[in-house]
């Protein structure tokens, strides 16, 4: 199912408060986050030039997103060429319409799904379940998060959250497979077994896009199962559903990102299975192939010159696995299919910074820049949470927050009234200190004495003693 | 060399001793020192929370109050990044190319001060001597947007009867960020639960770093938890001599 979409249904600090207390989502978030980030550590550092092809792949994605209308046509025409149909879609519920309207013109009730996070972000699963028609995911993560009806936790392993008991009591339940141990090999063969007779017997599959070519109109998958294959080959109708960014002008720039996204991702030197199909080959695999062109607000997000550089974004999920929030509080506490770090840039953008619970999560962040560093495609990730914070602050209503900061600018503009305010909060701490430190502090501050002390303001400031200490020198 | 030094409001305020041992220490390695007392704040916890506006007119007094600093020196990895990385992009996004310009320039000017000792004037002993045993925190600015590298831990290394023992997962965040601590406080406390741990199963005296915001936090957590670890400003570390410290 993984259906999710992008709108938080309560604000980070909210969320991040109820996941926090989950003990068991932390340990095996915490084991499989350290684990990934070693071996994306020492899959880069394999690569001599690793920063010279972060920053090819960067430039790439610019020169794209610089002339995006272009290479969207020039896509849609090679599609079409091929013998393809290309179909655009404004918002989720054209895309949902769109999708549906074309399984339904089958005649079919069933479809098989390689995972995809465009068809999550649109709600894909429910909007076809509303019309009749059950999606099944043939990704094993996938699988396991729409068994559980629960939604995906992090962009490239859904079932992060998940251990290997939690699975085998679940395809023990759902699958009614006989499971003597929690071996992931014994886990993923209950899987196989169930997912080979959907595989041979569904017509349609839909599929979203990692990367799309302008000049041949060829649509790309990178996997690591095959179960994303299967669904490309077998069936007879092919969907792909892709955001518009995705697309490149031609075949030679994808080398670099055929580089970038695996050791970024799995910390592999190459992904297991990449597909690549231009249109329709008669005889041989899908005979019908739609793509449809996904906008949902990242036309907006283009419009902006800063916030712009968040659809480099290939979605490698390298700024989750290094994200110290990320691992501390869980993908949901994001709200939406978009978690971590990128998902705290790119869920307000697509919701045009209008969604009140979404504006929060600028604010997930300690702008620790582990994130940047990570980033395959150099997105500068802590410097457009600080640009988005600046976009969505001035709208908020006046509260005690924004007359604090309003006052301490007032202060901090004219010396002497700084100085005046330390030598007022020195004396006016006098009750909340004990034993030389500050333990409770009252109203919005008190959250930061919950579990650490403050120093207290001492008697005399750094300006004061320096004025002591330096007379008659200056 | 002539140096001013650039405090920060929160050096100024809470921890004066910090400011006071940077200076000591620039003296003793002969240099003369200047602290121009129109400064206040370079505008950072208005930026980065959200103030833009707020924080432009502070951005604009900064390079007013050391427009004719030779180099500006602080206390503090994230006050200088904040002027070195985000002021330009704050100019830029106000669209305003003289500060812009001005900006840029400062930026040469503008040290963290580990990584003025190391990098710019070339000194990684100066002669401190402080016997106790130490751990350092690289805090996430220093590393990751001054790049001070090793710096700090050369300048430890060459003090006498210092014993510096690592710190496991030293490069996580402790989870200060600023305004991120009081506005996200669970999350942020799950993250400082897990520094102190690792500051604490190195059995430290000392937990270092070369900003004190982030040692704020660091030691509130340690204090709270009662656990005989301190935390001291590298420059105060740097600035003790035989028969103190
Ligand atoms: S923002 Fe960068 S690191 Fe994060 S998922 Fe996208 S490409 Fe990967």
């Amino acid at each position: 199912m993984s259906a999710g979409g992008l709108h938080p249904s309560q604000p980070f600090p909210d969320a991040a408060r109820e996941t926090l207390a989950d003990a068991q989502m932390r340990r095996n978030l915490r084991h499989a986050a350290g684990t990934i980030r070693e071996k994306r550590l020492r899959a880069v550092a394999e690569v001599a030039n690793w920063e010279d092809i972060r920053t090819q792949g960067a430039s790439i994605k610019d020169t794209v997103l610089g002339n995006l209308a272009e290479h969207l046509l020039e896509l849609e025409a090679s599609v079409k060429r091929r013998g393809g149909q290309v179909h655009w879609a404004r918002d989720a519920g054209e895309a949902q319409r769109l999708v549906a309207d074309l399984v339904a013109a089958q005649g079919v009730s069933e479809v098989i799904k390689v995972k995809s996070i465009s068809t999550d972000e649109i709600e894909l699963n429910a909007a076809l379940e509303a019309r009749g028609i059950h999606a099944t995911e043939t990704d094993l993560a996938e699988l396991i998060v729409q068994l559980a009806e629960d939604r995906p936790s992090h962009i490239l392993v859904p079932a992060i959250h998940k251990n290997r008991a939690e699975i085998r009591e679940l395809f023990r339940h759902k699958l009614g497979a006989d499971l003597l141990t929690d071996d992931p090999a014994v886990l993923a063969e209950a899987a196989r077994v169930y997912l080979r007779e959907k595989f041979l017997t569904t017509k349609v599959a839909i599929s979203g896009a990692n990367f799309a070519i302008a000049d041949t109109g060829t649509v790309c998958i990178v996997e690591s199962e095959g179960n994303g294959r299967m669904c490309l080959t077998l069936p007879d109708v092919l969907i792909s559903v892709m955001g518009i960014e995705k697309v490149l002008p031609s075949w030679a720039d994808i080398a670099p990102f055929m580089q970038l996204l695996p050791r970024s991702s799995t910390a592999e030197r190459m992904n297991p299975y990449t597909s690549f199909w231009s249109g329709i080959t008669p005889g041989d695999g899908p005979q019908h192939f739609h793509l449809i062109l996904l906008d949902n607000g990242r036309t907006d997000v283009l419009a902006d010159k800063v916030g712009r550089e968040t659809l480099r974004c290939i979605r490698c999920s390298a700024c989750l696995n290094v994200c110290p929030v990320y691992e501390r509080a869980g993908g949901h506490a994001y709200g939406s299919v978009y978690p971590g770090p990128i998902g705290a840039i790119l869920t307000p953008q697509l919701l045009q910074l209008e969604d009140e619970n979404a504006n929060s999560l600028p604010w997930a962040s300690s702008l620790c820049g582990a994130c940047y560093d990570a980033c395959p495609v150099k997105i500068n990730i802590p410097e457009i949470l600080i640009y988005l914070r600046g976009q969505i602050t001035p709208h908020k209503t006046p509260n005690a927050e924004s007359i604090a900061m309003k006052t301490a600018a007032w202060i901090f503009n004219e010396p002497h009234r700084f100085e005046g305010a330390i030598k007022l909060a020195h004396t006016g701490q006098g009750p909340l200190v004990q034993h030389g430190a500050i333990r409770a502090l009252p109203g919005m501050l008190g959250g930061w004495t919950s579990s650490r002390n403050l120093p207290p303001f001492p008697k005399q400031s750094f300006r004061e003693l320096w004025r002591r200490e330096n007379e008659g020198e200056q | 060399m002539q140096i001013d030094l650039f405090i920060t409001c929160l050096n100024d305020a809470l921890f004066p001793q910090t400011g006071l041992a940077m200076a000591r220490l620039l003296r003793r390695l002969g240099h003369t020192v200047r602290f121009n007392e129109a400064q206040t704040c370079c505008g950072q916890m208005h930026f980065n929370t959200g103030y833009q506006a707020e924080a432009l007119p502070l951005i604009r007094k900064f390079v007013q109050d050391f427009r004719d600093a030779e180099v500006i020196v602080a206390p503090s990895g994230s006050c200088v990044a904040f002027v070195r990385d985000l002021y330009p992009k704050a100019a830029e996004w106000a669209g305003d190319e003289v500060l812009l310009a001005q900006v840029q320039e400062l930026g040469t000017r503008t040290f963290e001060l580990s990584e003025f000792l190391v990098k710019v004037l070339g000194v990684e002993d100066v002669g401190a001597s402080y016997p106790h045993r130490v751990t350092y925190h690289p805090t996430c600015h220093a590393a990751r947007l001054l790049r001070v590298g090793d710096a700090p831990l050369k300048l430890l290394q060459n003090v006498r009867g210092l014993s510096l023992v690592e710190l496991p997962a030293s490069d996580q965040c402790c989870g200060f960020g600023g305004t991120f601590s009081v506005k996200n406080p669970e999350t942020s406390t799950a993250m400082l639960a897990d520094k102190v741990a690792n500051v604490m199963s190195t059995r430290a005296e000392v937990c270092t770093a070369g900003d004190n915001s982030c040692l704020m936090h660091i030691g509130g957590g340690l204090s709270r938890l009662q656990s005989g670890t301190g935390v001291v400003h590298l420059a105060e570390i740097l600035a003790s001599v035989e028969g103190e410290g």
